[in-house]
């Protein structure tokens, strides 16, 4: 392989992997960054428009397809799209039930939004890798990666969510004393042990949305690099990787959304729980 | 990966597409699952009870019949021996009523009998004296002879 070639193919593949990304540059203002440096000197204040813009779109189609089947949800004979929206609410439903020990109306709710949301957001992998970079490469933008879970920032932010409502329920049903005991006397039982538990506890408790922003956000970016480099294959040869691949992500997609919404449940049912 | 302001517009994002599914999209559909859970509970309760009701119906409905067969052996039974007694009452009117007949026509051929004899006595009287009077050739007087002649009638 020719060395140009080799630059093309990082350049290729930094490229499907760059967000569209409007800061404030230290040089250029508020403006769009034009490469990968930019972005990055760009630093906190900036936002990743694609993932913002297909996560928002992604979450919109969610609300438009449950609102409508709510709309017309009667207790008769459900007809299709209410059959299936009444599919993966009964399995959000039963999955609750399993997980979640206390009573809250607002869990179930929050893990239909999670699964769905991350379900549709997931999804959006099986799209050719190179649709929508080059379709709007014509349109003079730069960058466009539309998976947003391939986005650090967006499970991550997901997460953030989730570890507010645990820390808000923490303080809620165990109250600030009741909270601080059990981060200071789990798992050891002593006074002498106190400052060790405190580690441990705090660690455990925000280890729980880095694991589960990680976890989405590891799971969806591997994949997605291996569609990548899947499609730098010849084009007669892609789909021969390319197929079982995405056939397998058929798998991946619902399984990280599941694990995501469990996971979540899990954390917020024992943020409910009284020692 | 760059860590950036994304973190916290899709924290937004999140907060506020789980306001509204807790708002308007899980009411809706979790109330008619559920309704529609008791709809049908409801019908598999209605429908057992209904086959309960079946089955309770049916046992009555054999209970009516048997008794109804039993009756109606019980009336067949009676008819027949009401209609042998009314045979046999016939019968005994009829014998009663030819009984009554005969007696009848046997007294009445006893009068018949009687009044020939006593026509026939009459006449033989009368014959007897009608021969006596050719016989004597002489008149015969009538009155004095008449006491023995009546004796002589009577013996036949």
């Amino acid at each position: 392989m020719a060395a140009g070639n080799e630059v093309s193919t990082t350049y290729y593949i930094q490229h499907h992997l760059q967000n569209l990304t409007f800061g404030n540059h230290p040089e250029n203002g508020w403006s769009l960054a034009h490469s990968a440096e930019e972005a990055s000197e760009m630093g906190f204040w900036a936002i990743h428009l694609d993932t913002m813009g297909w996560s928002i779109a992604m979450g919109l189609l969610f609300i438009w397809i449950f609102r409508k089947a709510g709309k017309m949800a009667t207790t008769g004979v459900p007809s299709g799209l209410q059959n299936a929206v009444e599919m993966v609410v009964e399995f959000v439903e039963d999955m609750i039930k399993g997980t979640f020990k206390g009573h809250n109306p607002i869990i179930a709710p929050l893990a239909l939004t999670l699964f769905v949301w991350i379900l549709f957001m997931n999804t959006l992998k099986i799209i050719p890798v190179d649709y929508f970079p080059v379709l709007f490469s014509k349109l003079g933008v730069d960058y466009m990666k539309i998976v947003p879970t391939t986005d650090v920032n967006a499970t991550l932010g997901l997460a953030l969510g989730v570890f507010g409502l645990i820390l808000y329920y923490s303080f809620k049903v165990k109250g600030v004393g009741g909270f601080a005991k059990e981060l200071s006397l789990t798992p050891f039982n002593h006074w002498a042990l106190i400052p060790f538990n405190l580690l441990l506890e705090i660690v455990a408790l925000l280890v729980k949305p880095f694991s589960l922003a990680m976890r989405l956000f590891g799971n969806m970016f591997a994949g997605e690099v291996i569609f990548i480099l899947i499609a730098m294959l010849p084009f007669w040869a892609i789909w021969v990787l390319d197929v079982p691949w995405a056939i397998f992500h058929i798998l991946i997609v619902v399984l990280q959304a599941f694990i995501f919404t469990v996971l979540s449940v899990v954390y917020l049912s024992a943020a409910h729980e009284h020692h | 990966m760059n860590i950036n302001m994304t973190l916290i517009g899709q924290t937004i994002a999140f907060a506020i597409f789980v306001w509204f599914c807790l708002k308007y999209v899980w009411p809706p559909i979790s109330n008619a699952l559920h309704e529609r859970q008791k709809k049908i509970a409801d019908g598999l309760d209605a429908a057992s009870r209904a086959n309960r009701d079946l089955e309770l119906a049916q046992e009555r409905a054999e209970q009516t019949l048997r008794e109804s067969k039993e009756q109606a052996s019980q009336i067949l039974e009676q008819a027949n021996k009401r209609s042998a007694q009314i045979v046999e009452e016939a019968r005994e009117q009829a014998r009663a009523e030819g009984e009554r007949l005969v007696a009848s026509a046997r007294s009445e051929i006893e009068q018949e009998v009687n009044r020939a004899k006593d026509e026939l006595r009459a006449q033989v009287s009368y014959l007897a004296v009608m021969g006596a009077e050719r016989v004597l050739e002489a008149s015969v007087d009538e009155q004095a002879h008449r006491k023995l002649l009546d004796e002589l009638a009577a013996e036949l």
